[in-house]
């Protein structure tokens, strides 16, 4: 690849190999996201989709390759270190603190950002974007339901400032409803923050929709990429993933 | 008449006594927390507590708020270093050998620092940092002594309190206790927390030695044995991991001892403490404060 060409991406993932012991979760798995974009990765159970978020995340190591982000190789990073960078993930099935209040997951979210006006304008972003969590800021983490848990999940993420989000099965277990609300909310966070998301779904139809490219990964390795416009409408797409 | 006084006059000794297994039963209640671990160095971090208060009192002379904050700063250094010496390394060994690790660095410190050139084996008496005196309350007497552990230790679980609840490094504890993954992914750095709860449960340690030391003047090197393994005792009847419970369980376990001593026999005082061990065990496992374990 140019040098110029990678410039313009905010990530890139670089021939990647990631091994659980003995067992390769992904093989020499390569990819990039634009700054603004929002890329989706659908693949079926096990597929790798969530390795490959913890990778960037950096709760995983790769054995191999490398992952630039703004241009920096950040894959010796501990997660801590890759939240002061600007990419923050949102862990699969929420992963709420439940005896942490809802103010205090958010204060959580916030734990690198030391600029105090910084912290509290972003805390009046997120409860902007997420009103619902405004009335329960005193409420226990486990009290709220699974979608306003997935907001608090998403709005203690915004509080770490972000570039990058990563989000990991946002819909799962939620109702239609909650889900179309949920991906209405994504929406509005990548275009109004310009804040540019990897969303990892099994909900393909929802992420198709809602994103401008996408990866399908199988068995550790990407099988197909491109246009989501045109990934929506390719027959072993449809097949596979979107179900008729 | 006076019965009751002679049961308020145990119940202030009590206070006092599981006062100070409060303040050791937080360390070992926060660090299991963290890292899963019983640090059975813990009593000895205690023990080391009252030794440098003993060294800033009789040879330095030092007044008694500069022997709690030098003593306290010592302990906070000490637990600091025996978590990056011992533990950090086995961070991702086996939960049974960081056990061991910690019976280890236990009898390290005991045997090392009874070397006669150190601590010896022997029993000193502690120093007395200023004159005891009693006040007759009618129904009971209380010494200074005991006002000065009620007041530090009330003051010591205050400011805990506000570390805990009101600090971002509180808050980040107690998410760490809960998942170290997600607490790391929120930008927590783990080690970091770790070190502050060693730093925090060894400087009460050193608090509870300063205290022990004071009402209890004859210190030893082996004298954190017994307070470690009930302070333990009290963090598990609390409820392990629970700060609260530590705190409730410090206090029931010193009263039971003082009760059992003045109404059955003091032989019988040790005892009884680990038939509760055995009781909460048994009828209780998961500790006063402590949810019950989903069954599999």
């Amino acid at each position: 690849m140019n040098k110029i060409k990678n410039n313009t991406f905010l990530l890139e993932i670089d021939n990647i190999t990631v091994k659980y012991s003995s067992i390769t979760a992904l093989k020499d798995l390569s990819l990039y996201i634009k700054k603004g974009e929002m890329l989706s990765v659908i693949g079926a159970n096990g597929a790798g989709k969530t390795t490959l978020l913890k990778t960037i995340a950096g709760a995983l190591k790769p054995v191999k390759g490398d992952i630039r982000f703004e241009g920096f190789s950040i894959k010796q990073l501990r997660p801590d270190k890759i939240v002061k960078h600007g990419i923050v993930m949102v862990p699969e099935g929420r992963k709420i603190f439940p005896d942490l209040t809802v103010k205090e997951n958010l204060e959580l979210g916030g734990y690198t950002i030391k600029d105090r006006v910084l912290k509290k304008e972003l805390f009046e972003l997120v409860l902007k974007t997420f009103p619902r969590l405004k009335d329960r800021l005193k409420q226990h983490g486990g009290t709220l339901s699974g979608g306003e848990q997935q907001m608090l999940a998403m709005g203690r993420a915004l509080m770490g400032n972000p570039r990058l989000l990563l989000l990991d099965e946002p819909s799962m277990g939620l109702s239609p409803i909650f889900t179309r609300e949920i991906f209405s909310l994504i929406e509005l966070i990548r275009k109004e923050k310009s804040i540019s998301i990897i969303i990892v779904e099994q909900n393909a139809h929802m992420a198709l929709e809602h994103s401008q490219r996408t990866y399908v990964l199988e068995n550790g390795q990407i099988t197909m990429e491109g246009l989501s416009s045109e990934l929506k409408n390719n027959p072993k797409v449809i097949d596979a993933y979107l179900g008729v | 008449m006076e019965q009751i006084s002679y049961i308020l006059q145990q119940v202030v000794n009590g206070i006092q006594l599981g006062a100070v297994y409060a303040l050791i039963a937080l360390g070992y209640t926060m660090v299991y927390g963290v890292l899963r671990l019983i640090n059975f160095a813990h009593g000895d971090v205690f023990m080391l507590g009252a030794f440098v208060a003993y060294f800033l009192i009789s040879k330095f002379g030092l007044p008694v708020y500069l022997v709690f904050i030098l003593t306290m700063v010592s302990c906070a250094l000490v637990g600091y270093v025996i978590e990056k010496v011992a533990y950090k390394p086995l961070r991702d060994a086996p939960k049974i050998s960081l056990l061991i690790t910690a019976v280890g660095v236990s009898l390290f410190l005991e045997y090392f620092l009874s070397l006669k050139a150190l601590f010896t084996p022997n029993y000193i008496p502690f120093p007395k940092p200023f004159e005891i005196e009693t006040y007759d309350l009618s129904f009971f007497v209380i010494t200074n002594v005991q006002l000065l552990i009620f007041i530090i230790t009330f003051i010591s679980l205050f400011i805990l309190y506000l570390l805990i609840y009101k600090t971002r490094y509180g808050i980040a504890m107690r998410a760490v206790s809960y998942d170290k993954e997600t607490a790391s992914l929120m930008g927590v750095g783990i080690d970091g927390i770790i070190s502050f709860t060693f730093i925090i449960g060894a400087s009460l340690a050193g608090v509870g030695g300063i205290l022990y030391g004071i009402a209890y003047p004859q210190i030893n090197v082996f004298m954190g044995i017994m307070p470690g393994i009930k302070s333990f005792i009290a963090a598990v009847l609390g409820g392990i991991g629970i700060i609260h419970g530590a705190v409730v369980g410090g206090l029931i376990i010193g009263l039971c001892e003082v009760f059992v001593s003045a109404f059955l026999s003091s032989t019988f005082r040790d005892g009884v403490i680990f038939i509760i061990l055995f009781a909460v065990l048994l009828f209780r496992p998961m500790g006063i404060f402590g949810k019950r374990i989903e069954k599999v």
